[in-house]
């Protein structure tokens, strides 16, 4: 419990709503525990002496006690609410500030869809815990500690019949929880391998029908659907016993308390009234008893949601600001980025030593273009977000003008880079709002400069609304290429003083991407860029080809020199391009 | 404890759920004779546990006040029986429709799976893959919920509440009236509260619909958020989400929580009336009412209003299911696209020879995808395909597949109309190789065997041998038998892509599809996966996607598409001799920019 305990730090500000709650619920139940007192009282002193005054006077006092217990539980359920609403509401707070301090290595983590679920359904099976602990959980002590005293107080003698009752029920509840525990479990492992059978029939559909392979799938789950079943049936037919058996042994109760309460009262040591009360204690007892054995799953479903939330709130921020980092002015900055001797692994941390880059050292000078080339899982896209810090280096440095990243503050830093990711993120909005996404004072002439460069201004202002288009989640209704460009017009909008186009026009057609490479050139002579590429057409202007093998820089040098003296090269350019007469094999140069 | 938010707004948007309810019946048809079974069991439980505080008030009254003590032992012993009884048919019913509600289920979700492989690629398309996943698992669950809890709840309930009432009017019509008083002012009270919250729960759904919104679409673009440095903005717009939800959850959760302690007042209060009143009555000596008669009324009334209480929280859940299982049938409901003809013929041992007649197709009415296309692959010819992106190549691919229906023309596989043949027969006529190819959560060697479920080990062995997949797979560490992650994740794109043409070898089609891979995988795999295909290609015809020089230049023809329509055709000499647009695409793609660039460089002067 020690997860869900941490997240009652979030109810310490709600402290006295929470007194107060807890007092209003224990005067409502104190209330209505005086009720079968007062029946009592009719049955003995009102219609046994047929005192009509007493059943008069007695009716009013328990409806009067009545509308009381009302009043008190309804302040009661307003100031739970609140609390619980507001508690909640804190946590997600908590842990979506918590996300935001997050760097890539964080995200890579935890997944997009765990910390939905985490600020979700996790917060609301702890909102909901603390909901029903204010309204009914935290009144069972009191309701059975009061109907046990008034249990005694009617008849010691019949109360030791909660000697058999009590332990019986609470051995039969932590029976069935012990033994359905495991059983819900495999249930749970069953419905897991049936939905994995849907995702991956849905994920795969092309396949499923480009083999002709439905009734196979259909097979392969029908197997799990039976295997489900089979459990299902097993699980439901055991626990659908314990709620008669709950009221079996209540019932059995009354009986019991029928024939010893009634020798008793044929012997003059009890009267009817009384039993009529006890069997009502009875009820109020038996029927905590089982509400508390409703509740307990619940809260220790609560407790492995907290631990899911803490996973998220106590996760070390992998990059941060040191104490005395100082912002770096953008005025000042020429754009001289220098890796030295940059090593890099992703779990340094944890003592798994997979190297994504090892010993890369190069110089890129103001306003030149840096390509970067190599097979997937080269590690280009890490060389090129160790930049603005996505990461940090493990061994090493980079540096901007000389200066260390880690020595400026992030925000600064990355105020000076203009990113194009490797996904293409839009976000739901018009296509202005997106390419003003980085920058909010950006003017329309300002966002209309960045999408010309981007080659995006022609397809944009062909749009009905133009700029204004609205597009929707992750950029729905562009093309993958028209995303492509419009992020790349994000990066360009805020006028950036190195760029990093990671992989970002591999959806654009050859000739736009021509297009735009020459517009970067042309018009951003004084940006250094970055320019992670699949395809060798994409690199060939660049200044700089660096060319990456499992981490290490294979080769660098422009295309003229890596032709003469990386055979890596010429091979990923023979590849791709052919066995063309330009590589001298031949043919003569025929215009081609 | 109240209804979850969810469950009232959805219930609020529930809408006409009856047909649901009638469909989800059907599936229980199956069980008729069972369920009129389980349905007296449920009336004798109740009865039986209606019965009892009846027989305390008899015990009461007769025996206790009577002194009779073998009378009193007589009647217990009746209590204890009565009870037992009504224990055993609970149980029986409640394990009999257990098995009864799960079957129904693993129906329901073989139906719908079933029905979903008949749909075709189009449909796919339409619907986000998480929606339907969600379908099928929250909704569906939401349904088995119903089906083996909430629909025997209800049924008691109900029971409870009809011979509850039943027994209160044989036992004294005055004191039954009694303890209804207070039911009318108490059920207004819940019907105000409900019709106020459920335009509170519409509001917190929508208002929680925005921030999960909001949440999802930052979280997903967290990088760029990160990248962007626009932390501070993400947090300011989620707090003040975060609080409209909030306060209207306090609103929504606290008319709801009202309605408990209406409840109990109501139990108390009849409880309270019903001593008072009866107390009156039995004083005076009216309608014969005795200490034992209030006794069992008092408990009658506890019994009268758990039902309702419980039946008012059901009713959400039970519509919110009924929503749920609307979605479920809507995917039932969708008609497949592209069904064979009635009398289709089976296609065997194609030829391979593809005509395509002056075919038109698009994906959304008005926007044509590819137009008046006409071209014919003779057997064992290779046709590469080249064109910018978004030309129309894959598409192409895609109608020969039959994956989506043409709008005109024809399209003939050994003079076959491709509509007049059973799709399952056309597509083992063909095999499709794409760059990313699904991978199952199996092992390699199942994974490769999906090509051809009949295929032995040693096909297999011998598949990914003429495949280039040998080499690799030996390497892993259990062999054919490595377990392959989701989606294959464990293993190189290259890798992956090798295993993709094993399953094409093994499958032995007439007529091939290829995606050549774009993205570069190191040099060595990338010259395995070329011999591979090339040993694939022989022999059949093959529609190549090309975007490697060597393909195009060893195809027999190559296709020139853009903008939906065949610009050229011919061979590459030919094709570059006509300076038309394949050269131009030739010059812009594969070799005019590196002419450009050595001239250019000329001038530059950075380095």
């Amino acid at each position: 419990m020690t997860s869900f305990r941490r997240m009652l730090h979030y109810l310490r500000p709600y402290w006295i709503l929470i007194a107060l709650a807890v007092s209003f619920l224990f005067l409502a139940t104190v209330v209505e525990l005086l009720i079968p007192l007062q029946i009592e009282r009719i049955i003995d002193d009102g219609i046994a002496t047929g005192d009509m005054g007493i059943v008069g006077i007695v009716t009013l006092e328990m409806i009067g006690l009545v509308l009381l217990s009302m009043l008190f539980s309804i302040a009661n359920v307003i100031l739970s609410v609140r609390v619980s609403e507001h508690s909640a509401a804190d946590i997600r707070d908590a842990t979506y500030r918590r996300i935001q301090q997050f760097s890539f290595g964080n995200l890579n983590e935890l997944r997009t869809g765990e910390l939905l679920v985490r600020l979700t359904s996790d917060v609301n099976k702890i909102k909901l815990v603390v909901m029903m602990s204010l309204i009914m959980a935290l009144r069972t002590p009191l309701m059975l500690v009061g109907s046990l005293i008034m249990l005694v107080l009617i008849s010691p003698t019949l109360a030791l019949l909660l000697l058999v009752l009590l332990p019986l029920m609470t051995g039969i509840i932590w029976w069935f929880t012990v033994k359905s525990g495991p059983m819900y479990e495999a249930v749970q492992r069953r419905l897991d391998r049936l939905n994995t059978v849907m995702q991956e029939n849905l994920a795969g559909v092309q396949v499923v029908k480009a083999f002709v392979r439905a009734d196979y799938e259909n097979e392969r789950y029908d197997r799990a659907n039976t295997q489900l079943m089979n459990k299902s049936i097993q699980v439901n037919q055991l626990v659908v016993l314990l709620l008669p058996t709950m009221v079996l042994i209540l019932n059995l109760g009354i009986a019991a308390i029928i024939w010893f309460g009634g020798l008793q009262a044929i012997n003059g040591q009890m009267t009817s009234g009384e039993i009529v009360a006890f069997v009502n204690y009875l009820l109020m007892t038996m029927i905590t008893v089982m509400m508390l054995g409703r509740i307990l799953p619940m809260i220790s479903a609560a407790e492995a949601s907290a631990g899911r939330i803490l996973e998220v709130v106590d996760s070390k921020v992998k990059v941060q600001d040191k104490p005395q980092a100082r912002p770096i002015d953008p005025e000042q900055v020429n754009g001289r980025i220098a890796f030295e001797n940059v090593t890099f692994d992703y779990d340094s941390d944890q003592n798994e030593h997979e190297v994504v880059l090892k010993n890369i050292d190069f110089v890129a000078r103001p306003g030149e273009t840096v390509a970067i080339l190599g097979a997937t899982g080269s590690g280009k896209s890490t060389l090129v977000n160790l930049i603005p810090r996505f990461y940090d280096v493990s061994e090493g440095r980079v540096t901007i003008d000389g200066v260390d990243v880690r020595e400026v503050t992030k925000e600064s830093l990355r105020a000076l880079v203009g990113v194009c990711l490797q996904e293409t993120l839009l976000f739901s909005g018009t296509i202005r709002d997106n390419i003003a996404f980085g920058d909010y004072d950006a003017s329309q002439d300002d966002i209309v400069t960045a999408a010309q460069l981007a080659a995006a201004d022609d397809f944009i202002t062909s749009k009905h609304d133009s700029y204004d288009t609205v597009v929707g989640k992750r950029g729905a209704g562009l093309s993958g290429g028209q995303r492509q460009r419009v992020a790349i017009a994000r990066a360009l909008a805020r006028r950036p003083k190195i760029l990093i186009l990671d992989d970002s026009t591999s959806s654009v057609d050859v000739a736009t991407e021509v297009r735009i490479q020459k517009a970067l050139d042309d018009k951003l002579e004084d940006v250094t860029s970055f320019i992670v590429a699949q395809r060798i057409s994409t690199v060939l202007t660049a200044d700089n080809i660096i060319v990456l093998d499992k981490g290490r820089i294979a080769a660098i040098g422009n295309h003229r020199e890596l032709m003469t003296s990386s055979p890596i090269y010429q091979e990923i350019y023979e590849s791709q391009l052919g066995d063309g007469p330009l590589n001298g094999n031949g043919r003569p140069q025929d215009g081609i | 404890m109240g209804f979850r938010a969810s469950d009232a707004a959805r219930a609020a948007t529930a809408g006409d759920s009856h047909q649901a309810l009638r469909r989800l019946l059907a599936y229980l048809r199956l069980y008729k004779s069972q369920l009129g079974l389980v349905f007296i069991l449920i009336i004798i439980s109740t009865i039986l546990l209606v019965i009892g505080p009846l027989l305390m008030g008899i015990a009461i009254d007769q025996y206790i006040e009577g002194h009779d003590v073998t009378g009193l032992a007589r009647i217990s012993l009746a209590m204890v029986v009565v009870y037992l009884g009504s224990w055993l048919t609970w149980v029986l019913y409640g394990r009999m429709m257990a098995a009864i509600a799960q079957k129904a289920m693993n129906t329901m979700r073989r139906d719908l799976f079933a029905h979903m492989q008949t749909l075709s690629l189009s449909y796919f398309d339409r619907q986000p893959a998480g929606d339907l996943m969600s379908r099928l698992t929250n909704d569906m669950d939401a349904i088995s919920d119903l089906l083996s809890q909430n629909f025997t709840q209800f049924i008691s309930g109900l029971a409870t509440l009809i011979s509850v009432l039943v027994m209160m009017l044989i036992l004294n019509v005055w004191l039954t009236l009694a303890t209804l008083l207070t039911l009318p002012v108490m059920l207004m009270l819940v019907g105000v509260i409900g019709v106020r919250s459920r335009s509170a729960f519409r509001k917190l759904q929508r208002n929680l619909g925005a921030l999960n919104g909001l949440m999802e679409e930052t979280l997903s673009g967290q990088r760029v958020v990160v990248a962007y440095g626009l932390q501070e903005k993400a947090v300011s717009d989620f707090s003040a989400a975060n609080e409209l939800a909030r306060d209207a959850g306090v609103r929504a959760q606290t008319l709801t929580g009202f309605i408990r302690p209406l409840m109990m007042v109501l139990t108390n209060l009849s409880m309270v009336v019903v001593a008072g009143v009866g107390g009156y009555m039995a004083i005076a000596g009216i309608a014969g009412v005795t200490v034992g008669l209030i006794a069992a009324f008092i408990s009658y009334s506890r019994h009268f209003t758990r039902p309702i209480n419980q039946m008012s929280n059901l009713y959400f859940t039970i519509v919110a299911a009924l929503a749920g299982a609307e979605r479920v049938f809507e995917i039932i409901d969708e008609v497949p696209v592209i069904e064979d003809i009635p009398d289709a013929e089976r296609l065997s041992d194609a030829e391979g020879h593809v005509s395509f007649e002056h075919v038109d197709f698009c994906y959304t009415p008005g926007v044509p995808v590819l137009k008046d296309i006409s071209f014919e692959a003779q057997p064992g010819q290779r046709i590469a395909l080249v064109g910018p992106t978004g030309a129309g190549k894959t598409t192409l691919v895609n109608v020969l597949s039959r994956f989506y229906e043409i709008e005109s023309g024809t399209i003939c596989i050994d003079g076959y109309e491709i509509r007049e043949v059973q799709q399952d027969s056309l597509r083992r006529q063909l095999g499709i190789v794409l760059q990313e190819m699904f991978l199952f959560a199996d092992t390699v060697m199942e994974n490769i065997r999906y090509g051809r479920l009949d295929a032995s080990d040693e096909e297999v062995k011998a598949a990914a041998k003429l495949a280039n997949a040998e080499q690799f797979i030996c390497r892993l560490p259990q062999g054919y038998q490595t377990e392959l992650a989701e989606r294959g994740s464990n293993l190189s794109q290259g890798q992956r892509q090798l295993l993709t043409i094993a399953r094409a070898v093994l499958a032995d089609p007439r007529i091939l599809i290829l995606d050549e891979a774009t993205s570069s995988v190191d040099t060595r795999t990338e010259a395995e996966i070329q011999e591979a295909l090339l040993r694939l290609m022989a022999g059949r015809t093959s529609f190549v996607i090309a975007h490697r020089l060597s393909t195009i230049r060893e195809a027999d023809e190559l296709l020139i598409i853009d903008k939906g329509r065949i610009v050229e055709r011919g061979d590459h000499e030919e094709l570059l001799a006509l300076k038309g647009f394949y050269h131009n695409l030739y010059m812009s793609q594969f070799r005019g920019q590196m002419v450009a660039n050595f001239e250019s460089e000329k001038n530059v002067s950075r380095l």
